[in-house]
């Protein structure tokens, strides 16, 4: 489902990525983790199709980025650390733009399936502006699976959140994920993505330095299992 | 590291020489112009400088159209070199025409075509490079210095149309008679010679100076990777 | 849970409709893009309440900047009248590119699958009417403020020419800018020197149609903005890629 070979991503005369393979079969849950400047965000980017790769060949659904973007896009749902809304519209008029330029049809049903996922049917017709942190990164999602996209990216999503707000986001991500969707999620949190990942692979330096998955591996030690591979990766 | 080309020395010292030679030229071997005297020896490096600078403009623009289409630093440096070096002869420019204005026309400025083109050229020139100055990704630097080279480019044909049709419609005049009448001249072959010397001496200073810079470019680029190397 | 019957038809729906006309859906990110912007705008107010008061307020400052009686007014009023329209411009371009770079949502509109050019023509279109509507207000107080009749409609027609280059440029550039840490210190500096040829021929045009002018004399000017609008919606056009993709 997600394939990419030898990735290379420079900036400059500086290189984040240095021939990064990666492979997600469909219905993974990946958890991506690693230290911070590690590359995580960037990687993300370029399987979003918002960055170019400087090298190496990345495919989603069979489609090659960035050559047939459009096709990726359309089946390609992004939760990022920003929410991503308008903070002067409604959660329904969010939804709705967004709808509009993913050429939905069934646009009325498909919004107030999406508010009833994600919880906020209550505040539809509240500004984004007056929404907690929680409830726009909901929102965020519901923006995102609101295509009914394959493949699910999401950078850090609970950054920011509260332990209430966090835990309903868990809720939110474990429905979004049952619908047989590969996501790969980046984290900072080993304790949140424990319960939620099918894999955990590691990068560090430029590659993937480890791999794992959950059912081949105790929870509890997974934090050492992290903090041996950032160490051994080769520079 | 890389050593500096024996092919860019002999460039330097053969620019140096044929500077020395127009400047000899302009001094001693030019005839004195009959109505403006010796301000006039201005033109001869005025013009070249001018030129020059126009020249910085074009190539910026193809680096431009080049780095958007391969992506390739190199084109990135050439088109900055291009325009830091050009911001300065064309400054050389405006300032020489300034100095042989006021004697002529007895003003320092005028805002014919001509001259009010090549001041917003200077100023499209700055804001190229204050432009790549507020970016850090070097990659959106290029892309971005690449597209407003091209912007600026295509602008100032339009921009000396418009001032042109502006006087032609309404002649502004001053003094006693139209002021770009009043300091033409006609060129001797003597002059002539000087002219068009100084015209190709001037490119051989754009070309040795456009050389060093891209070598600077190259060289700096270098720096930062053995930085990292370093640092990691 | 299962697997909403709904859900899947939509999925189907939705594949059927990527492969179709891409024309359509050019159209319809465009207008979507527009509408957002005119919906937000209308709810907030920001924008054009600070393009606004920024331009009555140059209009004020110009009055004692020149002290101008009657008849000099009748020659200068293309000029200010373009200067306020140039800087309340710039006020309006920059805001309208910042309220997409501050939540990362031009993230969400370059994740949408649509051609690019739509988030620049949307964006444009959207800037080309906050214009409008500033200009539309603008006009009628100058009127009353210094008893000159500005609804004629070769005017108008000028001021339509003239803001639609300006927008189509200074949408690109602020795409630019608002990308950098200079910000909006920087739109101005962009923007100005290559603007000239239109705020030359829309000035020299308007006057013209104050005075009376015969048209004759006038084309030319018109001619450059329609040249220069041409030119350079086209190039933005070509361009715009390039500035807002990594």
């Amino acid at each position: 489902m997600i394939e990419t070979r030898k990735l290379v991503k420079r900036f400059g005369v500086k290189t984040v990525l240095r021939g990064l393979d990666f492979q997600v079969q469909e219905g993974e849950f990946v958890a991506l983790l690693g230290p911070n400047g590690a590359g995580k965000t960037t990687f993300l980017r370029i399987l979003a199709s918002l960055a170019r790769p400087t090298l190496g060949e990345v495919r989603i659904s069979g489609f090659r980025l960035p050559a047939q973007a459009a096709a990726v896009r359309q089946r390609l749902g992004v939760v990022s650390h920003l929410p991503l809304l308008y903070g002067d519209l409604t959660a329904e008029e969010n939804l709705r733009f967004y709808a509009r330029i993913y050429g939905l049809r069934h646009q009325d049903r498909r919004i107030d399936e999406v508010l009833g996922l994600v919880g906020l049917a209550q505040r539809r017709r509240d500004l984004v502006r007056t929404f907690s942190r929680g409830m726009q990164q909901r929102l965020a999602i519901g923006r995102a699976v609101l295509h009914d996209p394959d493949v699910m990216l999401f950078d850090e999503p609970h950054t920011g959140l509260d332990q209430e707000a966090s835990a309903m986001l868990d809720n939110v991500l474990r429905d979004v994920a049952a619908r047989n969707r590969t996501v790969v999620m980046t984290s900072h949190d080993l304790v949140r993505v424990a319960d939620l990942a099918s894999r955990f692979d590691i990068l560090s330096r430029g590659i993937i330095a480890a791999s794992v998955k959950r059912q081949d591996i105790d929870p509890n030690s997974l934090l050492a299992f992290y903090r041996q591979a950032i160490q051994e990766a080769p520079s | 590291m890389e050593t500096k080309p024996r092919l860019l020395t002999i460039l330097d010292g053969v620019t140096i020489i044929l500077l020395a030679v127009a400047t000899a030229l302009v001094f001693f071997f030019t005839p004195i112009e009959a109505v403006m005297g010796n301000v006039q020896k201005v033109f001869y490096f005025h013009v070249a400088n001018a030129w020059v600078g126009m020249l910085g403009f074009m190539a910026s623009a193809i680096a431009g159209i080049a780095y958007l289409r391969t992506g390739k630093r190199s084109w990135d440096i050439v088109g900055m070199a291009s325009v830091e070096i050009s911001v300065v002869f064309l400054l050389i420019a405006i300032v020489t025409g300034s100095i042989w204005a006021r004697p002529v026309w007895n003003t320092w400025w005028t805002w014919d075509p001509r001259l009010t083109t090549a001041a917003i050229m200077e100023l499209i020139y700055a804001a190229y490079l204050l432009l790549r100055q507020g970016i850090e990704d070097p990659d959106r630097r290029a892309r971005f210095g690449a597209v407003y080279a091209i912007l600026g480019f295509i602008s100032v044909p339009l921009t000396f149309l418009s001032i042109r049709i502006f006087r032609t419609i309404h002649p502004v005049v001053i003094g006693n008679a139209d002021p770009s009448a009043q300091g033409s001249f006609d060129m001797s072959p003597a002059m002539l010679r000087t002219f068009m010397f100084s015209l190709l001496v001037f490119s051989f200073i754009f070309a040795d100076l456009l050389w060093h810079r891209i070598r600077l470019g190259h060289l700096a680029d270098k720096v930062e990777q053995l930085k990292l190397k370093v640092t990691q | 849970m299962k697997p909403d019957p709904a859900l899947t038809n939509i999925q189907a729906a939705n594949s059927s409709m990527t492969s179709s006309r891409p024309l359509a859906s050019f159209i319809r990110a465009t207008a979507a893009i527009v509408w957002k912007d005119l919906a937000a705008e209308l709810r907030s107010r920001e924008l054009l309440s600070a393009m606004l008061v920024f331009a009555l307020l140059v209009i004020l400052i110009f009055n004692f900047a020149m002290e101008l009686d009657a008849k000099a007014r009748a020659t200068v009023t293309s000029g200010v009248l373009w200067v306020t329209f140039a800087f309340a411009g710039t006020l309006g371009l920059n805001r309208s590119m910042a309220m997409e770079k501050d939540r990362g949502c031009l993230d969400g509109l370059l994740l949408a699958p649509v051609d690019r050019s739509a988030i620049y023509f949307g964006k444009a279109i959207g800037n080309l009417v906050f214009m409008f509507i500033v200009e539309v207000i603008v006009l009628p107080v100058y009127s009353i403020l210094y008893n000159i009749n500005l609804f004629r409609p070769g005017l108008l027609l000028v001021i339509l020419l003239g803001s639609v280059g300006y927008v189509a440029i200074g949408t690109l550039l602020a795409s630019m800018a608002v990308q950098t840490r200079t910000r909006d210190v920087l739109l101005p500096i962009l923007l100005f020197p290559l603007v000239i040829p239109v705020l030359v021929a829309a000035v020299k045009g308007s006057n013209g149609f104050l005075q009376g002018l015969e048209i004759s004399e006038i084309m030319p000017w018109l001619n450059l903005l329609i040249v220069y609008d041409v030119i350079f919606t086209a190039i933005a056009f070509m361009v715009f890629d390039y500035v807002v993709e990594e």
